[in-house]
C-alpha cells in the first residue's frame, strides 16, 4: 500500500511533524481529486473532512438567493480547509468548489480527533496550527470588512 | 520678474487625446500638451495637479510610461467635483497641468534587486510607471513581482495590462479581490495573504506599496514577518493637497510635507507617523 | 553733528521729532508706511502717514483671552506691546488673486498674475515679529518652490524695528531667543528712552538702507550712559516679561508625548475657532480656491489663509484625517514647536503670545507644554512607587 506520509510531510500545515505523528495522520487521510466545477462540500453538510490542498485551486462560496455564489475566498496550493471540532460535529456552513482540477488529502476529523484525544503530544501540535490557520483567517476576515478599498 | 519660479501655480493647457474607462466610476485619459509644447519627463510616482476650468484643482498620480513622456497618462477616480469634471472629459477638451511633483520610486536604486510591487485598488495608478520602468529594463533585477487587489473583479484597473503581465514568463503578477461572483476564475483573498507566496530573497529586495492605510498597514506588518529591511520598503501616501509647492500646509504628515517630501517615503522613516492616527 | 558719521551697527540719538522725519524720509522714497494705529477702539497695523498715526501715548494690557488698550501718562511712541493683527498680513495677504484664465472655444488661456508693486516700509517691528518674519522667509523663500508674491514684497520691505520696553504680559519671547531686543533683519532698530523729561529714540541702522536713512536725520553719537539706559530698559522688560516656555528638548517632549492623555483636557477646552492661527506671524497655512463667474467663461484662482483646526483641512474623499478636536490641536501646537523644526530648522513660535491673548477660552500655549512636562514628572514619580 502507498504511504501519504511524504505527501502529509511536504503540506506546509504538517511541516517539521514528527514522523510518528505523521504516520498516525496518515492513518486517517485518503487522496482525493475534484475536477473543474466539482463540489468539495456543501454548507448544509456535516463537516467531516479537514482538507489539505497539495496542487489546484479551490473557493469558498457562500450561496446567496439572488446573486448566486458569492466567492469569499479562493485556496491553492499548500492551503487547508475544515473544521478540527471537539466533540460536536459542525457543519461546513459554506460550499468549496475546484475551480481548476485540484488534488488534496482529506483527513476524517472524527479519526483525527479520536487520535488527538489519545495523544495529546500530536493533539497539541495540531491545535497549535490549528489556532494559527484561523488566527491568519480573522484577519483576513477583518480586513474583508472594514471593506478597505472603500465603497 | 517671468522667471521659472516666479509662477509656480499657473497651469499649462493639455488636451485629452483619448479617454478609457477603467471601472464603473474610474477613467484613463491620455493628454497631450496642447500648444505643441514638448511636455516635461517624469519620474515614477510622481503626481500632477490637475485644473478643470472653472471647477478646482487635484493632485493626480501620473500613470504613464515614463520612457514615452510626450503623453501625459493619468488615471482618476470620480469622488469629488473635481475628479467627476475630470472623468466627464472628452476627447478634444482641454484641462491644466502643473508639475510633475514629489519623490519618486526609488526605481534607479533597484538594480540587483528582486522588485516585489504591491498595489491595492487605485494604487495600481502611481506604480505603473515603476512597472513599466522595470519591465522596459527587467535583465536589472532579480525577481519581479505583482500582487495587485481589488474589492472585486469590476473594481479592477488596468485589466488588460495585467492579463499580459501574466502572461509574460519573467514577471510573476498575482491578482486578488476581497470577493466575487461564481463566475470568477482568479484568487479571491486579501493581498497581504499573498506575501507568503511571492519569491524574493529577504537581503535583497525591494517592495513598493501603494493602497489603502489598512492594507499597507498589514502588508507591512506581514513583510516585517517575513524579515523584509524596514529601509526596503517604500509607501506612497495620499493627504489632502492644494499647491502640491510644500506651502499650503495641507499635506502634512508630522514633519513631513507629502508633496514634497513624499508621496513615496521609506517606511523605516515615516513608521512612527504612519502607525500613529489622525496626524 | 555729523552727517554719515553712523557706521552700520553703530548706535546714534535721535530726538523724538526725528522719527516724523524719518517717516518723511521714506515716504520721499516710495515707501508705503504701515505700522500701528487706532482704528475704533483698537490696535491694528494699517497705512500710516504721520508719525502723529501712531498710537502715542498708548498702552495696552493683555491677558489670556483679553486685551485692552489704556492711556499712557508717558507721551511714548512705543509704548505698546503686539497688536492682534501682525506684519504677516502685508507680506502674505490673506486673501490674493493668483490668476484669472478666459475660455475660448475648447480651450482655455491662463493670464499671469497681477503685478505687485507695493514697497512698505514697516513702523516699529517688535523683535519677536521680526523674527516672525524670518520665520515666514524660511517657508516662503527657502523651499524648492518659493512664493513670488512673498518675495517681491518681502525683498522691498524696508524694516524699521522697534526694541521692546513694554513686558508682553502674554508674551514669552525672551525664552524663544526672540526678545525683547532685535538683534537682526531690520534696517534701523530705535530704542525709545523716557527717563524723567528726557525723551529720545536710540537708533541702530542694521543695513546701509537704514544707515542712509539715519545719515539724513539730525542726530548725535550715543553715549555711553544712554546706551546703558536702553540695556538696562531692556533687562527691565525681560525680567518682566508675563509667560516663559521651556524650550529644552521641546521637540522629543513632543514628539514623545503625542499620545498623551493631556491632549483631551485642552481638546475639551478648545473651540477649534481658529484664532490663534489667524493672529500666529508665522502660521502659514492656506487654501486654493478656483471660482468662475456666472457666464462660466471667466475663471480665477485665489489663495486664502486656511485654519488647521477645521475639519476641512484635512479632508480626504471619504472623510476627514483629523476628524477629532484633540488631533487637530495636537497638530496644531506640535507643529508650532516640534514638528516646524524638523520642516524648517527653526521653531514655529516666537513667543509672541498672541494666540494667548487671542483665545477666546484662554488656552495657554506655555500652559500646555508646561502641563505635558509636569505629566510626565508624575508618571516617572508613580512608575518609581
Amino acid at each position: 500500500m502507498e504511504t501519504l506520509e511524504p505527501i502529509l510531510a511536504a503540506h506546509p500545515f504538517l511541516q517539521g511533524l514528527d514522523p510518528r505523528h505523521l504516520q498516525s495522520i496518515g492513518e486517517c487521510a485518503t487522496k482525493v481529486t475534484f475536477e473543474a466545477g466539482r463540489l468539495l462540500f456543501r454548507g448544509q453538510d456535516e463537516a467531516t473532512h479537514f482538507y489539505l490542498i497539495n496542487q489546484g485551486q479551490v473557493a469558498l462560496e457562500i450561496f446567496t438567493a439572488r446573486r448566486g455564489p458569492i466567492m469569499i475566498q479562493s485556496l491553492s496550493d499548500g492551503d487547508a480547509a475544515g473544521w478540527l471540532w471537539f466533540p460536536t460535529p459542525y457543519h461546513w456552513h459554506y460550499d468549496a468548489r475546484a475551480i481548476f482540477l485540484t488534488r488534496a488529502l482529506a483527513l476524517n476529523v472524527k479519526e483525527l480527533m479520536q487520535r488527538c484525544e489519545q495523544d495529546p503530544l500530536l493533539g497539541y501540535e495540531l491545535m497549535k496550527r490549528y489556532a494559527h490557520l484561523l488566527a491568519v483567517q480573522f484577519r483576513v476576515t477583518i480586513l474583508q470588512l472594514v471593506d478597505m478599498y472603500g465603497a | 520678474m517671468p522667471d521659472s519660479l516666479a509662477e509656480p501655480m499657473l497651469p499649462v493647457p493639455y488636451r485629452v487625446l483619448k479617454v478609457g474607462r477603467e471601472t464603473a466610476d474610474t477613467f484613463t485619459l491620455a493628454l497631450a500638451a496642447a500648444a505643441g509644447d514638448q511636455g516635461f519627463s517624469f519620474a515614477p510616482g510622481q503626481f500632477n495637479m490637475l485644473y478643470v476650468f472653472g471647477v478646482g484643482e487635484v493632485p493626480i498620480s501620473i500613470s504613464g510610461d515614463p520612457d514615452r513622456p510626450e503623453t501625459l497618462v493619468h488615471t482618476v477616480r470620480a469622488v469629488g467635483a473635481v475628479s467627476r469634471a475630470i472623468c466627464g472629459l472628452q476627447k478634444g477638451d482641454t484641462l491644466g497641468v502643473r508639475g510633475p511633483y514629489g519623490v519618486p520610486w526609488p526605481v534607479e536604486a533597484a538594480p540587483g534587486y528582486d522588485v516585489l510591487v504591491i498595489a491595492g485598488g487605485l494604487g495600481l495608478a502611481p506604480l505603473r510607471p515603476a512597472v513599466y520602468h522595470l519591465l522596459a529594463r527587467r535583465p536589472q533585477y532579480g525577481n519581479l513581482e505583482l500582487i495587485y487587489g481589488a474589492r472585486t473583479p469590476e473594481d479592477m484597473v488596468y485589466r488588460q495590462e495585467l492579463e499580459r503581465w501574466r502572461g509574460r514568463f519573467d514577471f510573476r503578477v498575482h491578482v486578488t479581490v476581497d470577493s466575487a461572483r461564481g463566475d470568477w476564475r482568479g484568487n479571491v483573498g486579501v493581498v497581504p495573504n499573498f506575501i507568503a507566496r511571492a519569491r524574493f530573497d529577504p537581503e535583497q529586495t525591494m517592495v513598493l506599496i501603494c493602497g489603502p492605510g489598512v492594507m499597507m498597514r498589514f502588508t507591512v506588518q506581514e513583510l516585517l514577518h517575513r524579515g523584509l529591511k524596514r529601509e526596503n520598503i517604500y509607501l506612497s501616501m495620499e493627504r489632502n493637497m492644494k499647491c502640491g509647492l510644500g506651502l499650503c500646509g495641507h499635506c502634512q504628515l508630522g514633519p513631513f510635507f507629502v508633496c514634497k517630501d513624499g508621496p513615496v517615503f521609506r517606511y523605516d522613516l515615516l513608521q512612527d507617523w504612519f502607525l500613529a492616527r489622525e496626524v | 553733528m555729523s552727517p554719515g558719521s553712523a557706521d552700520i551697527g553703530e548706535e546714534v540719538v535721535l530726538e523724538p521729532q526725528g522719527l516724523q522725519q524719518l517717516l518723511e524720509i521714506l515716504q520721499r522714497q516710495g515707501y508705503q508706511l504701515v505700522g500701528p494705529t487706532l482704528r475704533q477702539g483698537s490696535l491694528v497695523y494699517g497705512p500710516l502717514s504721520a508719525a502723529t498715526d501712531l498710537p502715542r501715548g498708548w498702552g495696552d494690557a493683555q491677558e489670556a483671552g483679553a486685551f485692552r488698550l489704556r492711556k499712557l501718562r508717558e507721551p511714548m511712541f512705543f509704548g505698546y506691546g503686539v497688536g492682534q493683527q501682525s506684519w504677516k498680513q502685508f507680506l502674505y495677504p490673506h486673501r490674493r488673486r493668483l490668476w484669472q484664465a478666459r475660455l475660448e472655444g475648447n480651450d482655455f488661456q491662463v493670464l499671469p498674475p497681477d503685478a505687485d508693486p507695493v514697497k512698505f516700509a514697516f513702523i516699529g517691528v517688535h523683535a519677536c515679529d521680526l523674527e516672525a518674519i524670518l520665520v515666514q522667509d524660511k517657508v516662503f523663500l527657502e523651499g524648492p518652490f518659493i512664493d513670488p508674491h512673498y518675495r517681491a514684497r518681502r525683498e522691498q520691505a524696508f524694516i524699521l524695528a522697534v526694541n521692546c520696553g513694554h513686558p508682553c504680559h502674554t508674551g514669552f519671547c525672551a525664552s524663544m531667543g526672540s526678545g525683547p531686543r532685535a538683534t537682526r533683519g531690520f534696517d534701523l532698530v530705535l530704542t525709545e528712552i523716557l527717563q524723567g523729561p528726557r525723551h529720545y529714540l536710540l537708533a541702530a541702522p542694521g543695513t546701509e538702507r537704514g544707515r542712509q536713512l539715519i545719515h539724513q536725520v539730525p542726530h548725535q553719537k550715543a553715549q555711553p550712559g544712554e546706551r546703558e539706559a536702553a540695556d538696562q530698559l531692556l533687562d527691565q522688560t525681560t525680567r518682566q516679561l508675563g509667560r516663559s516656555l521651556d524650550t529644552r528638548d521641546l521637540k522629543a517632549l513632543l514628539y514623545r508625548n503625542y499620545e498623551n492623555p493631556g491632549w483631551d483636557q485642552v481638546a475639551a477646552r478648545c473651540l477649534s475657532c481658529g484664532n490663534c492661527t489667524l493672529v500666529c506671524p508665522t502660521c502659514f497655512c492656506h487654501t486654493i480656491e478656483d471660482t468662475t463667474d456666472l457666464t462660466g467663461t471667466q475663471a480665477e484662482r485665489w489663495r486664502r489663509w486656511d485654519v488647521c483646526y477645521t475639519v476641512d483641512f484635512s479632508y480626504l474623499h471619504g472623510g476627514s484625517i483629523r476628524a477629532t478636536p484633540r488631533s487637530r490641536y495636537r497638530q496644531w501646537l506640535t507643529h508650532k514647536l516640534a514638528t516646524w523644526i524638523d520642516q524648517f530648522g527653526v521653531l514655529g513660535c516666537v513667543g509672541c503670545g498672541r494666540c494667548i491673548t487671542w483665545c477666546p477660552v484662554a488656552i495657554d500655549i506655555t500652559a500646555e507644554v508646561r502641563a505635558l512636562r509636569e505629566s510626565e514628572l508624575t508618571a516617572a514619580a508613580a512608575a518609581k512607587e
